[in-house]
């Protein structure tokens, strides 16, 4: 999908600007562009390897653990065919609590064993409830703290970069509240969808 | 009510303040950590580069105002800033990518603009949709996600819409 979006971006960029003239400033973009990216990076990369310098810590602490221990309630209300088994929830619960804290790196291994060990379970080659219950919740921004929008923010001349964190909250919330319910509406239903 | 401010102090606190109580390493621990940050910044380095480049050329060849302009007669009557159609359309698809017009978006009307405060919001209450679905179906090789699709783009549609509204608000 992204071969088709990236060239299309490029190639209709080109023929627009043949068209309107603008070829000498598109060429100047591509090196803007380049450059650009370059700063970016140069924004972003000393918060991100700072922030999993921490959440390593958080890990090794007990901390995640800890929090999916407080979701497991929760857990058990959204897959409730699974609540009994206790390594699924372990799995899920963690890979939760991981994208929570923003710990993407720890999040998918987590999420793919939680995958795998459901369809162990089910054996199906269609997707049952809890498993669209659990991608739904991946496809949800569950991360507290918004880090690498702060820093572009912060590079950008936000004077307050981390201002929007509440918004961030009653929107990531509003999502997964929808997410969540449409999911157990639509979970009865058969056929295509 | 400015609860940003205090967030990443209270973070550090808690998690630093667990790890020397549990008598941990906490130093060598972050050494570890912040190493696979870079490994992880190393990763995603060529995927900026190439959106980067690819969103830049949209903007300075004028075909992205050109599309704003020809979708704010559908979007404006709705409250949608048309602005913000090239963001909404890529983050479900591509996280660099969606990164990539956030930064353009931020260059172009200010990260404290309305635009900006928006797309940051939108940016931080969505994810990348269809990569979490492709990864996740995909390693266990079920195509038949039933209604997984329509559920997530219905959570991001409401976190896009929300991002907007809750922008004006407060």
């Amino acid at each position: 999908m992204m071969n088709y979006i990236w060239s299309g971006i490029i190639l209709l960029s080109v023929v627009y600007s043949l068209f309107t003239g603008g070829a000498a400033a598109l060429t100047n973009s591509v090196m803007e562009g380049a450059k650009s990216a370059l700063a970016l990076i140069a924004a972003t990369a000393g918060m991100m390897c700072f922030w999993s310098g921490i959440m390593e810590i958080a890990q090794s602490s007990g901390i995640t653990s800890a929090v999916s221990r407080l979701f497991k309630p929760v857990y058990r209300l959204l897959m409730p065919d699974l609540a009994d088994n206790e390594e699924i929830s372990s799995a899920v619960s963690m890979n939760v609590s991981a994208n929570l804290l923003g710990l993407g790196n720890a999040a998918t291994p987590l999420g793919l064993r939680a995958m795998s060990l459901m369809h162990a379970e089910n054996g199906a080659n269609s997707a049952s409830n809890s498993m669209v219950m659990f991608v739904v919740l991946n496809t949800a921004s569950l991360q507290l703290v918004p880090t690498t929008v702060a820093v572009l923010r912060a590079e950008n001349g936000s004077t307050d970069p981390m201002g929007i964190i509440t918004n961030v909250w009653l929107c990531s919330a509003a999502a997964l509240i929808v997410g969540i319910c449409s999911a157990k509406l639509l979970e009865n239903r058969r056929g295509r969808l | 009510m400015n609860i940003g401010i205090y967030v990443i102090p209270v973070v550090l606190t808690i998690i630093i303040g667990t790890g020397i109580i549990k008598h941990l390493p906490v130093f060598e621990l972050f050494l570890k950590g912040a190493r696979q940050g870079i490994a992880s910044v190393f990763k995603i380095i060529p995927s900026i580069l190439a959106l980067v480049c690819a969103v830049t050329m949209l903007r300075s060849s004028g075909l992205l105002d050109a599309l704003i302009s020809l979708a704010s007669p559908l979007l404006e009557p709705l409250g949608f800033p048309p602005e913000l159609l090239p963001l909404s359309l890529l983050r479900p698809v591509s996280g660099s990518g969606s990164l990539a017009v956030l930064n353009d978006i931020y260059k172009n009307y200010g990260a404290d603009s309305f635009i900006g405060k928006a797309a940051s919001v939108m940016m931080g209450s969505t994810e990348t949709t269809f990569y979490a679905i492709a990864v996740y179906f995909g390693s266990v090789g079920i195509s038949k996600t039933r209604h997984t699709v329509p559920c997530a783009l219905m959570a991001d549609f409401t976190g896009m819409v929300m991002a907007v509204l809750s922008s004006r608000l407060f």
